[in-house]
């Protein structure tokens, strides 16, 4: 089973060279990373998946030796919401690959976005197996470009990732209040 | 108060207590190096390599537990510094490096002397910085200086462009503390935690306490004999835990892993309970993985949560500052009694004690029995408080097992990087960190070549370092691995070297070669006795080994032992 975990970090130049050159250094297996801001100007947050053969703690306890990094959350077990966004532009000249990409369309919950004589960007969120599924079906009607963004992911209800209570990264024994181990 | 930037990074380093820096000029840290002239409370030592610098700055950090300060150029300069943070990396020394950078609107155009230095820093330093603003210059000196002397220790860079040297401001400096949302170094254990740690120390019969390099840096020597006395637990010590435990201690063992003493590595190998004390399971230390105390639960307590089962799986990791964790634990401990493992550990070490080389009788001028006496002769019998500086090698070795220290912080060494050239330069750092101690830089002939260019930087401050040249006339270590592995095929070990007596002279430096054990006493007494810097080449065996060794990525406990001499008996 994959890893995720999510990172937030201080919203300083140079923190994603920080995070991806430790991963690169530590000889971490990552699959995707991505990186946004948040509602707060002085905090980014990363979504991070691994592979199965990569240790979550190990990388939990290496991102918090980075100064800049505020809190790691290990979210692989908890209720969560993953959404990965898509963008694909297909070629649809003929009316009837125009009605059969507006099926697939509708199947997946996706968008057509834009449309020229020729072509047509189809956009959607979902989980990554729900794209990867959709990208299968665009496939034989002929894929042009795909953009992916990445998975991003939140924790259900109640359990919130806000900075304020540090979590221990000790023996991946998370949420005991303790002060983190950043060296 | 209106500051320039330059001026600004010295004000900034005085409210620190800096009282000395080690570097050399250039362009882009010119205006620092000019404003030096208004700043005369903290001295500079102008070396002869940015290497030597930071070498420097680190031994002045590690002989006096304060933050060492190096400062260099952009460019060549700043890359000159390399070797000297991964090295103080490597054994989370606190150092901060100032660097010059070309002006900021220069930045990323290739301008001259420019190299992307935060960048080729990053994996070497613990953190570091380039600063853009001047109105961030002084808060970013100042937690440069927090982050390289709090937590686990390391190297911090600031790079500063040259335009922000300049720039002139109404200068505040920050009085509030540093507020990092990201970094809370730990410090206790929880109640669990120390309920777990008691169970397992009190279920234990064959205790051995791993006593590292963390003791030093968080100051828990009295407790760690506390702790050792109290559950009559015996001490064994990684090469940079050396002098955290007196070594007359009658608990105290000796060095552990590939050249440690074998009866330590025997004791660990049969041990039945493990505690890591501010020490991370080097290669060196455990030799392989998969057969490495087998029998043994492990307590691991370290300040860093990413070295608790990084190598060797914690029975129970505590990630917290030692003393803190120990002065938790050692109210909660009742006294221990473990006779029966304590013999049988006495029984081990009978037979390292025939084999040494010490007890051993020889008409060849061996440089183990020239170190040995080195440490007698300056007063270590009688629990003296001189430090000695080493080098990388055979002689390192050598200095780790026959200078018996009393004093903690009289041992400093290249441990994780095994920096040849470090000795000398870092010698030069101690003694200015601690100017009433005898320091003693015990080096090879082949290191000593790497950095002796700050036989320069000795002589113009008329350093009193006393520099014992260890000199076999090979890169003794690893002429020893290819006797020992590549069929004696000696490619490119052999050194011929110059007339080291000879070179110091040439800088004015007093020398004298040493060429018997007869004359050792001697000599060092003569060496004693000048008020300045001296350099002893002693001329010792070429074809020497350092024993007991474990072969890399052998068992710990499949040591190659010296052989026993002659007339005495196997046992
Ligand atoms: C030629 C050569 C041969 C060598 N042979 C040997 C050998 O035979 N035996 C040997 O032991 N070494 C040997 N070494 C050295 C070895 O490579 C390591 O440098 C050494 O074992 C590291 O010791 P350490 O773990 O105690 O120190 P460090 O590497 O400095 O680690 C210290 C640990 O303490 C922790 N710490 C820091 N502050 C605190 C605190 N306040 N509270 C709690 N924890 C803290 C740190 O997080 C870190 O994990 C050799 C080196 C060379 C170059
Ligand atoms: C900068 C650097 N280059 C190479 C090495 C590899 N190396 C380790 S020990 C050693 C030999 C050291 O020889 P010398 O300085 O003469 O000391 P000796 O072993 O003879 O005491 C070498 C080359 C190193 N540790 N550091």
């Amino acid at each position: 089973m994959k890893h995720t975990l999510v990172a937030l970090v201080e919203n300083k130049p140079g923190v994603l060279n920080r995070v991806a050159s430790l991963f690169r250094r530590r000889n971490f297996n990552i699959d995707s990373l991505t990186v946004g801001r948040t509602h707060r100007d002085d905090v980014s947050r990363m979504t991070i998946v691994m592979d199965e053969n990569t240790s979550p703690a190990k990388v939990e306890q290496n991102l918090y030796k980075l100064v800049n990094v505020i809190q790691v959350d290990n979210v692989t077990m908890k209720p969560s919401v993953a959404r990965d966004l898509a963008l694909i532009k297909v070629r649809v000249e003929a009316a009837e690959t125009r009605s059969q990409v507006l099926q697939v369309c509708e199947i997946f919950r996706a968008r057509i976005v834009d449309a020229s004589p020729t072509t047509a960007i189809v956009e959607v969120t979902g989980a990554e197996d729900k794209i990867a599924s959709l990208i299968e079906l665009l496939r034989p009607v002929g894929i042009l470009e795909t953009v992916r963004t990445g998975v991003v992911t939140m924790a259900r209800g109640e359990d919130v990732l806000d900075g304020n209570g540090y979590k221990s990264p000790g023996n991946g024994s998370s949420s005991n209040g303790k002060h983190n181990g950043a060296l | 108060m209106k500051l320039k930037g330059s001026e600004i990074i010295l004000e900034c380093l005085m409210r620190e207590g800096v009282d000395v820096m080690f570097g050399i000029t250039g362009g882009a840290i010119l205006p620092t190096f000019d404003a030096m002239t208004r700043y005369p409370q903290i001295k500079h030592i102008h070396t002869r390599h940015e290497q030597g610098a930071a070498h420097m700055a680190d031994g002045y950090a590690r002989a006096t537990g304060k933050v060492g300060v190096a400062v260099a150029t952009s460019g060549p300069g700043a890359t000159n510094l390399v070797t000297g943070l991964a090295t103080a990396m490597m054994d989370s020394s606190p150092v901060v490096a100032i660097t010059g950078q070309v002006g900021t609107a220069t930045i990323g155009s290739d301008a001259f002397q420019e190299t992307d230095v935060t960048g080729v820093t990053l994996p070497v330093t613990k953190h570091n910085y380039l600063v853009y603003d001047i109105d961030e210059l002084a808060y970013t000196i100042k937690e440069a200086f927090h982050i390289a002397r709090t937590g686990r220790p390391g190297p911090v860079l600031v790079d500063v462009p040259k335009d922000v040297q300049n720039t002139e401001i109404e200068f505040v400096y920050p009085e509030e503390g540093i507020t990092l949302p990201g970094y809370q170094p730990a410090t206790t254990a929880t109640c669990g935690e120390i309920e777990m740690a008691l169970r397992l120390i009190r279920k234990a019969q064959r205790p051995v306490i791993l006593a590292g390099h963390g003791i030093l840096m968080a100051g828990a020597m009295r407790e760690v004999v506390e702790f050792a006395e109290r559950t009559q637990t015996p001490i064994t010590w990684t090469l940079l835990g050396k002098g955290a435990v007196p070594e007359s201690h009658y608990l105290n063992l000796g060095m552990m892993g590939m050249h440690g003493e074998a009866y330590c590595n025997t004791a660990i190998q049969s041990a039945d309970l493990l505690l890591a004390f501010g020490m991370r399971f080097d290669d060196r230390v455990t030799g392989n993985l998969a057969t490495y105390a087998p029998e043994a639960k492990k307590i691991h307590i370290d300040i860093d949560a990413s070295e608790i089962h990084k190598n060797v799986h914690a029975d129970l990791g505590i990630v917290g500052d030692l003393k803190m964790v120990l002065n938790q634990l050692l109210p909660e401990l009742e006294p221990m009694q473990h006779a029966d493992w304590m013999e049988q550990i006495d029984e081990w070490r009978d037979d390292t004690t025939k084999r040494d080389i010490i007890n051993q009788k020889t008409s060849r001028f061996v440089a183990a029995q020239a170190i040995y006496d080195i440490w007698r002769f300056t007063g270590g019998e009688d629990g003296g408080e001189t430090i000695f500086v080493s080098d990388v090698g055979q002689h390192q070795m050598w200095v780790a097992q026959y200078c018996r220290l009393e004093k903690p912080h009289t041992h400093i060494t290249s441990g994780g990087l095994g920096t040849m050239g470090f000795g000398m330069p870092a010698a030069i750092g101690a003694k200015l960190g601690r100017p009433d101690a005898e320091i003693w830089a015990v080096v090879g002939d082949g290191g000593f070549q790497m950095t002796m260019a700050e036989l320069g930087t000795l002589a113009q401050y008329n350093v009193p370092v006393k520099v014992a040249i260890i000199n076999n006339h090979f890169l003794g270590m690893v002429r020893q691995w290819q006797e020992l592995f590549y069929d004696s095929r000696f490619q490119a070990t052999p050194l011929v070297n110059p007339d080291f007596v000879k070179i110091a002279e040439a800088y004015n430096i007093t020398a004298r070669r040493v060429e018997q054990r007869s004359a050792v006493n001697d000599a060092i007494q003569w060496a004693r006795a000048v008020d300045g810097p001296v350099v002893l080449d002693f001329d010792v065996e070429e074809h020497d080994i350092v024993y007991p060794m474990v072969p890399s990525g052998a068992d710990l406990h499949d040591m190659i032992r010296r052989p026993m001499p002659e007339g005495r008996k196997q046992s």
